[in-house]
């Protein structure tokens, strides 16, 4: 079931990237620190995406997701920095929502994931085909009046809408 | 291939994480990172799906590719309210923005 190739071995080393930088994020106190962390777990992914025959949605992890957002939080964190630094990093209900979040991961994989897609599941003998389809054809569904065109022109006037929303909500208006 | 469940394995517990850092930290800027972290599970998980089961429709990328946009959106305006509250209260701890509270 496992055979131990090169796949398997680059899906092991970013699986690692993934979950290691998502502890990461969630342990660390330097704010900074957590960035990287969450930079690592976002790398992590656009491995996946890889190893998923869709290069297209990779290079578009790394330039929007660690490119953008991760350097926009850099920027909010330096912008932010509180006077004290020996506050708590966790609230006073930290244990409940480590509890809830255990109980939720293991619910996932026991009650969904491993019943239906697991060895023994009832979609496990399905073949899974090897004829995908290109950036070419992601690029002809986007642009395509059957298909996706108006959530795309939609997405473009949201991404306005909150460009401008983003720039009248942080402005200082002092003068 | 790397079986699907183990790519679902993965994005349910990145998921998870992010939702642990959304709920248990007190800086409002980590809260948006746990936030995107279980964005980025989301994507993980769609794009998974779009490989092993219907790799011939176009939906599972089109979905992942919007849900890259709605998080960029989100990141930008989440990061100018809170630029915002710390102008004005000096501090990102959340429990200290309670001026709403009866």
């Amino acid at each position: 079931m496992f055979e131990l190739n090169a796949q398997s071995i680059a899906f092991i080393l970013f699986a690692l990237f993934s979950l290691g930088g998502a502890l990461g994020v969630v342990t660390t106190r330097n704010l900074i620190h957590a960035t990287l962390y969450l930079i690592l777990s976002l790398f992590g992914a656009a491995g996946f995406f890889v190893l998923l025959s869709a290069p297209f949605m990779a290079a578009v992890q790394v330039l929007v997701y660690i490119g953008a957002i991760a350097i926009l939080i850099v920027f909010a964190v330096m912008l932010t920095r509180s006077m004290t630094r020996l506050s708590d990093i966790y609230n006073s209900q930290w244990l409940l929502s480590a509890i809830v979040a255990g109980l939720l991961f293991v619910l996932l994989l026991v009650g969904v994931i491993l019943p239906v897609w697991g060895v023994n599941g009832t979609q496990a003998g399905r073949e899974v085909s090897s004829i995908v389809t290109t950036t070419v054809d992601l690029g002809k569904a986007l642009v395509d009046q059957n298909q996706y065109v108006l959530p795309f022109e939609v997405a473009s006037l949201l991404l306005t809408a909150a460009m401008i929303g983003a720039i009248v909500v942080a402005r200082d208006d002092k003068e | 291939m790397v079986p699907l469940w183990m790519f679902l394995a993965v994005a349910a517990g990145v998921f998870c994480i992010g939702a642990y850092g959304v709920l248990s930290r007190r800086n409002a800027v980590a809260i948006l990172m746990g936030v995107e972290l279980m964005l980025n599970a989301v994507n993980i998980n769609l794009i998974a799906f779009w490989r092993y089961v219907e790799p011939l429709n176009m939906a599972g990328q089109a979905f992942a590719a919007f849900v890259f946009v709605i998080a960029a959106a989100e990141a930008a305006v989440g990061l100018a309210i809170i630029i915002s509250v710390y102008r004005s209260r000096r501090s990102v701890i959340v429990e200290d923005v309670d001026m709403l509270k009866w």
